[in-house]
């Protein structure tokens, strides 16, 4: 079993915090099913698109125990939107022999919490999203989850290969030690372009046109309470037509 | 004349307040067709609770694929009224589910999507708030169809009455959509009170309240308000994930926010800064979440709210 699992490097280069749940979730499958060594059968690949600089990313969570990384980084996927971020992926996927890609639920930059999805959608997997709790079944070739929404709670199944993403609340993330640092020194990360990938869509197809900074919020008032701190808001609130 | 589909989005078997908005967003670009996706049986009396909104047609499918195999089967029956239709733009709400299903039908039939919109213009021009709601981005599908997801409580609804005509449209769920399975399900647990991301008053409590939600409660119920919570009273356990507010909980725009007991990390900020109206109550006058305030006070909410709530019934009485 293979765990395949992306992590996004944003702009600073750190590894998207959400994402790190998401190392960490595919590492203690990995674990649980058989050792982690280089070639063994239970590995984790580290997937990312960004910059060159997200190396650095990448090198995080192979210091945290992943087994190698490749890093999809070409100026032709600068701002590329989710529809060419998840075709671009899911190509790269796709030429890997992959049982399970865990994601982040949302990349801390975009935060549309829609590239999972639309991994599952193009690669025709299952989706297991928002995963609040994974167990899978290398035997049965089977992946369960616990998805926790707005709308509620379901627990789902799907066979192998599936495309899982989970929510910060599903454990805590190790942090490297000093021998998995000294460790990721040596391990590979495969750089490529985006026509190495074979992805079809080369343009995205959504555009920001333009960005301001919201006006700062005009200062407010403030007073403390003296006993009539609890009135005097409601005399805010009335004023304001709030009530 | 341009068309437009929704997704007309339920909770408790009832047409939400967001699938009013998301017509009313729909009709500016064109004539709305509402698609309400129902188990077997039931896309009549679901279809009868869309009383309200600019919505001219209502087409119905049914299948009991939805319930058992959720995003992707919605998705899936979706893409097939879209690709029969030629819409200009499709219109979801932006909560979980409504942006998953946005996401496999943009890698469907191919089409840009916009999440979060806080606005659509009738040329499908989008605005969005990013990076916590300190920008604001305007966006736009550069070709084909439009796929938008629009956020709750940003859009001022249209409440006229609707007069749709229906239609059934029988769909056939791929395979492909069929590779996940719900076995079991449980709703939220909902109290009286109004969905957070719908309310228009939120009433959030944090560490400070020292687990006791009471005098939070209090004040949310004298105002008609939801209750929202920080991270760390939903770590503690103090109140249900469901209400936490942040970048890992639910965003927020309300006309009135007020924080009671909450310090203001960037990540309770990133689901609340668009309030319109933002009161905090904190004893530490160095809380940064008095920085976002419009009222502040400096002082205990277990002494500031139960007159504050009196005060509010006094008024409304
Ligand atoms: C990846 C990640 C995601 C996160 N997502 C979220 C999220 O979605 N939502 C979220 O809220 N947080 C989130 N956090 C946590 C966030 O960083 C803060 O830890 C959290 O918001 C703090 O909650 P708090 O303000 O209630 O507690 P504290 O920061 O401890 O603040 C409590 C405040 O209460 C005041 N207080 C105490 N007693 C009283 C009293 N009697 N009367 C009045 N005031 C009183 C204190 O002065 C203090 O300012 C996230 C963190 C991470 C790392
Ligand atoms: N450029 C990327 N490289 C690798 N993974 C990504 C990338 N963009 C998004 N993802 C994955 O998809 C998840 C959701 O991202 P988003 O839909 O942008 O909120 C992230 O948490 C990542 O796991």
């Amino acid at each position: 079993m293979i765990g395949g699992l992306l992590d996004r490097a944003n702009v600073d280069a750190v590894l998207n915090d959400l994402d790190e749940y998401a190392v960490e979730e595919a590492l203690r499958i990995a674990e649980t099913h058989g050792g982690n060594e280089e070639g063994g059968p239970n590995t984790v690949t580290v997937i990312s698109m960004g910059p060159e600089r997200a190396t650095e990313a990448v090198r995080k969570a192979l210091s945290m125990g992943a087994n190698d990384a490749i890093l999809i980084s070409d100026p032709k996927l600068a701002g590329a939107d989710a529809l060419m971020t998840a075709e671009t992926l899911s190509a790269v996927i796709s030429k890997n022999q992959y049982d399970i890609v865990i994601c982040g639920t949302e990349s801390t930059d975009a935060r549309m919490s829609v590239v999972p999805a639309m991994i599952s959608e193009k690669l025709g997997w299952a989706q297991l999203t928002f995963a609040s709790k994974v167990e899978v079944d290398p035997s049965a070739k089977k992946t369960s989850i616990t998805r926790v929404t707005e709308a509620g709670v379901d627990e789902i199944v799907a066979q192998f290969p599936c495309v899982v993403s989970v929510v910060e609340k599903i454990n805590e993330p190790r942090y490297p030690s000093f021998k998995g640092i000294m460790a990721a020194k040596k391990k590979t990360i495969e750089i490529c372009d985006l026509a190495s990938t074979g992805a079809s869509v080369s343009t995205s197809w959504s555009a920001v046109l333009d960005a301001a900074p919201r006006p700062p919020r005009a200062a407010g008032v403030v007073i403390t309470d003296d006993g009539s701190g609890g009135t005097k808001f409601v005399d805010f609130l009335a004023e304001k037509k709030l009530i | 004349m341009s068309n437009v589909l929704i997704l007309a989005d339920f909770v408790d078997g009832k047409a939400t307040k967001s699938t009013v908005e998301i017509a009313t967003a729909g009709a500016r670009i064109g004539e709305v067709s509402a698609v309400v996706m129902a188990p077997i049986g039931q896309g009549a009396a679901l279809s009868a609770t869309l009383t309200q909104g600019p919505i001219t047609k209502i087409l119905i499918i049914e299948s009991d694929d939805f319930a058992k195999h959720g995003v992707a089967a919605v998705a899936d029956a979706l893409s097939h009224v879209a690709n029969q239709s030629k819409p200009d733009a499709v219109l979801l709400v932006s909560h979980a589910f409504g942006k998953e299903v946005a996401g496999r039908v943009a890698m469907k039939i191919q089409a840009g999507i916009i999440t979060d919109a806080v606005d659509v213009a009738a040329d499908c021009y989008t605005t969005q708030l990013v990076f916590g709601g300190s920008t604001t981005v305007h966006s736009k599908v550069s070709q084909g169809i439009s796929i938008i997801t629009v956020r709750p409580n940003t859009i001022t609804a249209d409440f006229i009455a609707a007069t749709p005509a229906i239609e059934n449209v029988s769909v056939q769920i791929s395979e492909n959509a069929k590779k996940s399975t719900i076995t079991s399900s449980q709703p939220p647990v909902k109290g009286g009170r109004p969905e957070l991301t719908e309310a228009n008053i939120v009433v959030s409590g944090g560490r400070g309240t020292n687990g006791d939600f009471a005098a939070v409660e209090n004040f949310a119920d004298s105002l008609g308000a939801a209750v929202g919570a920080s991270r760390a009273a939903t770590d503690a356990g103090w109140y249900p994930h469901s209400h936490q507010v942040g970048q890992t909980g639910k965003t927020v725009s309300p006309q009135l926010y007020v924080a009671c007991g909450i310090s203001g990390a960037i990540q309770h900020r990133a689901g609340m800064q668009t309030s319109k109206t933002i009161v905090v109550i904190n004893k530490d006058p160095e809380a940064p979440l008095f920085e976002l305030a419009d009222f502040g006070v400096v002082g205990d909410l277990f002494a500031v709210l139960p007159p504050a709530t009196e005060g509010v019934k006094a008024r409304k009485a």
